[in-house]
Formats: C-alpha cells, sequence, structure tokens
C-alpha cells in the first residue's frame, strides 16, 4: 500500500516567520492523523499546503488517486488541481461562513459539489442531498432552509455533507469543533468518527485540543515552530509523550 | 437635423476603434466577457450606455436604425436613443424591424423573425451570469477560463426547490457555442430561443460594467436546465388584446384602478403590422 497524500521538505514563509519548515509527512489511505499543537505552529498553513490552497515555497505535496496515479499538487494544472479538489477530497473549514454558501438552501449546498462534477438531473441531486443530510443527522424536512437559520453544530455537519456527497478519499478538516459547546462537539465527534470508520475515509485533522485528536486520530502529529517534534500513534504519545514540548502540552490539560 | 460641433455618431475615432477591436474579438471568442474602456456618455449609467457605444462604433452612413426598449419603440428610452443618433450622424432610423440594419434593444428581441445582415445591439447592466453566486470577478473569471458551470445550475436548482419550477424569467442564463455561460441580457426566456442560430449578429454592451460579448451569426446558444426540468418559456392564457396574436410576448396593462388590465404585445411594431394587414 502506498500514501494517499505525501509531502516532501516542504516550506512556507511569511517573511521572517517560517510556517513550514522542511516538513515531510504522509497520510496512508483510511487513516485519522490529527495535528496539533498551539496557535502559530503552522498547523493551518501546513493544512492549506497539503491540500492545494496554498503554495509552498518548496517542496513538493504529491496525491495518490485510486488507480495508482500520483498527481504533485503545484505542478497539475489548475483545472486538474480543482478538479480533485472536488471530487477527490472535502476541506471543512472552522468558521461554516468559510465553506457554506448562506444565502443558498442546505440542500443547494449539498447539491452544488453534484452540479460541478456534471449532475444534470434535478431529483438525482436532491435525492443525494436528503440522503447526506440523513447521514449527518439533520432533519431533512430543513433540505430548504438556509444555513443561516441553522444552529452552530448543524453548520459544521452541513458543511461535512457538503463535501461527502461526492465521494472523496481524503478530508481536510480545520478544527472543525471550535466554537462548539461540549455536547454539541460530542455528538458530533462521534458521528465523524463513525463517517470515516464506514467510508473509509483518510482524514487530516488540525486541532489544538487534545481530546478531540485523542477520539477521532489513530496518528498524533505534534507540531511547534514549523517542524513536527514528535509523532506516532495517538495514545502512545498522549499517554508516554518524549518530547519536552509534548509533555508541557499534555500537562497542560485541565483534569476534572 | 445634425448637430454641429460632434464627431459622426459622437464617439472619437480612436475609441470607436478601440470598440471594434474588442468587438472582433467577442465574436471570435462567443459569449466571452472582452474588457473595454468604457466612455462617459451624455446620459447615466443604467440608460444604456454600454449599448449606444456599440451603436456608435459600428454604425455607417447607410446604416438604418431601429431603437426598442421593452419591445416598444415609443417609450422615452427608445426615443431619446434614436434622436441621439438622427442628431449625431444624420443615419436615417426607423420603427420597421424589417427595414432596419441595426437594432439597439432594452430587453426584448423583435418578434419578426430577423434576418441575415442585421446586427442586434443589446443593452447589459450586469455581464456576468454567474455573479449572483459568487461576488468575486477573479473568481468568477477562473470559473468561466476553466469552465466551471456547476453554481450557475445551483441557481436553478434552487428555484424549483422553492418554486417548484424555474421561475427565472428573464436575464435566463445561456450556454453559448459549447463553451461559455452567457447573461442574455434582461430579455424575457421567452426570447432566448431567438438567440439559438440566428442569422442576425448579437452584440451585447456593458457600459459600467466595461464588458462587450457577442454571439455571430448561426452559433449554438441553449437555454440552461435540468434533464427532469428542461427549460420551458412562459406562455399566456389569452391573445394579444389589440391583434389578436397567440405567438407574441404579451405586457399586462391595467386600464383602470377597478381590476381591469388587457394583454397586448410588447413588440409594438409587430402589433400595429399585424393590425394593419387585417
Amino acid at each position: 500500500m502506498s500514501p494517499i497524500l505525501e509531502a516532501r521538505q516542504l516550506i512556507k514563509t511569511f517573511g521572517r516567520i517560517v510556517a513550514c519548515d522542511d516538513l515531510d509527512m504522509e497520510v496512508w489511505p483510511g487513516e485519522a492523523l490529527a495535528v496539533v499543537g498551539e496557535s502559530g505552529s503552522g498547523k493551518t498553513t501546513l493544512l492549506r499546503c497539503l491540500s492545494g490552497l496554498l503554495a509552498p515555497d518548496s517542496g513538493a505535496v504529491t496525491f495518490r488517486s485510486l488507480g495508482g496515479e500520483t498527481s504533485d499538487l503545484y505542478a497539475i494544472s489548475a483545472a486538474r488541481l480543482r478538479f480533485l479538489m472536488r471530487t477527490e477530497w472535502g476541506f471543512v473549514h472552522q468558521n461554516p461562513y468559510q465553506g457554506l454558501r448562506m444565502n443558498v438552501s442546505a440542500g443547494g449546498n449539498i447539491g452544488e459539489r453534484l452540479m460541478a462534477a456534471g449532475d444534470r438531473h434535478y431529483g438525482r441531486i436532491r435525492g443525494q442531498a436528503t440522503h447526506w443530510l440523513n447521514e449527518l443527522e439533520i432533519d431533512s424536512a430543513r433540505i430548504d432552509e438556509h444555513p443561516r437559520t441553522f444552529s452552530g453544530g448543524m453548520l459544521q455537519r452541513l458543511q461535512i455533507a457538503r463535501n461527502l456527497v461526492t465521494g472523496p478519499r481524503l478530508l481536510f478538516m480545520d478544527e472543525p469543533t471550535g466554537g462548539l459547546d461540549v455536547s454539541v462537539q460530542a455528538r458530533l465527534l462521534d458521528l465523524l468518527r463513525d463517517l470515516i470508520e464506514r467510508l473509509d475515509l483518510a482524514v487530516i485533522f488540525v486541532t489544538h485540543d487534545l481530546a478531540v485528536a485523542r477520539l477521532i486520530a489513530e496518528r498524533i502529529m505534534v507540531m511547534r515552530d514549523g517542524q513536527v517534534v514528535e509523532q506516532g500513534l495517538t495514545d502512545r504519545v498522549l499517554d508516554d509523550p518524549q518530547h519536552p514540548y509534548t509533555q508541557q502540552l499534555v500537562a497542560s490539560i485541565l483534569r476534572l | 437635423m445634425i448637430s454641429e460641433g460632434y464627431n459622426f455618431a459622437y464617439l472619437d475615432e480612436q475609441t470607436k476603434r478601440m470598440i471594434r477591436r474588442a468587438l472582433l474579438k467577442a465574436v471570435a471568442v462567443p459569449g466571452y466577457q472582452v474588457p473595454f474602456s468604457s466612455r462617459e456618455m451624455p446620459m447615466p449609467y443604467g440608460w444604456g450606455t454600454g449599448g449606444i457605444q456599440l451603436t456608435a462604433s459600428i454604425i455607417g452612413t447607410g446604416d438604418v436604425l431601429k431603437v426598442i426598449d421593452q419591445g416598444a419603440d415609443d417609450t422615452t428610452n427608445a426615443v431619446s436613443i434614436r434622436r441621439f443618433f438622427a442628431r449625431t450622424s444624420g443615419v436615417r432610423t426607423t420603427t420597421k424591424t424589417t427595414e432596419a440594419s441595426i437594432i439597439q434593444t432594452r430587453h426584448r428581441i423583435p418578434e419578426t423573425p430577423l434576418r441575415s445582415g442585421q446586427i442586434m445591439v443589446f443593452q447589459v447592466p450586469i455581464p456576468e451570469p454567474l455573479r449572483w453566486l459568487e461576488p468575486r470577478e477573479t473568481e468568477t473569471r477562473k470559473l468561466h477560463a476553466l469552465a466551471e458551470y456547476g453554481i450557475a445550475h445551483v441557481r436553478l436548482y434552487e428555484d424549483i426547490s422553492i418554486m417548484g419550477r424555474v421561475a427565472t424569467s428573464y436575464n435566463y442564463p445561456v450556454l453559448v457555442n459549447g463553451r461559455y455561460v452567457m447573461s442574455p441580457s434582461p430579455i424575457p426566456n421567452f426570447d432566448n430561443p431567438k438567440l439559438h442560430r440566428s442569422p442576425a449578429l448579437m452584440l451585447f454592451g456593458a457600459g459600467r460594467e466595461q464588458r462587450i460579448y457577442a454571439v455571430p451569426p448561426h452559433t449554438d446558444v441553449h437555454s440552461l436546465d435540468f434533464e427532469d426540468h428542461p427549460f420551458k418559456v412562459q406562455d399566456w392564457f389569452e391573445p394579444c388584446a389589440l391583434c389578436g396574436s397567440r405567438r407574441s410576448y404579451l405586457d399586462e396593462i391595467v386600464t383602470d384602478d377597478r381590476g381591469g388590465r388587457m394583454f397586448v404585445c410588447s413588440d409594438t411594431d409587430y402589433c400595429s403590422q399585424r393590425i394593419a394587414e387585417a
């Protein structure tokens, strides 16, 4: 088996700030990988570089499709990159306002990717939208309502539905549970874990919340100042942190 | 009477050349929006500054000009633009579709079939068909370049899910020559089929937005739709109250303050011609 996504010698700087400092990493099919670290450690920049949203200064990101064909994200054409973006992977933003169209109904939001992929059958698009609303535990009677009438947790679930409708194999998530209260967060994580399992999704998950990482991810990467200081199986890293920074992170979790 | 002190058809020759160059590109790439440096015209934006610049750039002494506003030859916009060209160029003007070589229009295509050699000039307020969903110009240009037209259908999807049918009845987006999605300007969708393989040249000018685009003669123009909700034009329950036509686009006219109304052809030339023939 080969990795679905691979990054080699990734460097991205913003002036004097080094957000990604010569990073190497890979994600395997069906694997959930958490990227943790404090604010400003380069997590989101890494995610944006990996998902084709932000070109790195140097280095390569390679995506491997189901047939084994590889594409270097920053060497292929813009058309091909955008095609991969809306068919092979999804991106769930921390702020749902970035990932959803607020003036379009929930059904339209989900259907957009299908229509972009060339589906021109209203009934089929609507059927898919209903199906994915149900999958994400949103009342399908609300299919024609605008997202702005939805609660925070529902918005995130709608955003995930919108991404999953084209059957991607890779999902990028940037703090998808940020700003949600604990019980809503727990439900969303539960749902997500189930979907990842069932759809055999590879997930790259950026979070600053170690508890969230523990629930979702099999593998964890700890970042600091643009570098990976420690990585390994989630339980191993969190139960037996080796690097002083990881030890500090784990120790700073509040216990009740 | 020709006014003194103006160049032929108001615009200076350099500006006309610039616009003609843009027009050539527009005709060569059907449906593609060509930027041009729109000039200040002696009328407010929104009154047809785009169309009037196109007409000024293509009109010659041998041309016969017709100007219509929502199908009518006798409304303010039509009368003043017709007079503008009569005064600045001295060309013959007409109200008859069959006589005209250039027809500048605001939001209608005449009912009388157009013929080869005629040019339609449309006044366009918002040239970008994707603007409704995508406010960024950089992004819409990218979508056109990559022919990513999913969001054009999202609008139709919204219509069907809310109204049960596509309720967009004017400015209905079309796919030109199988490549570019184009706004046909706010003509009723009743007129969309007339764009398809028309023998006349169709030119579109947006003055404020500084865009020119075109549909050359005999070009495929398809209105966007879904397989299970095919494109459909509006129809009426009654014929025109004046000429009895069942095949023309009708305007509703309120006749009194007690609910009285009548439906008459919006194309005044077509309607009066039919009455004269009857």
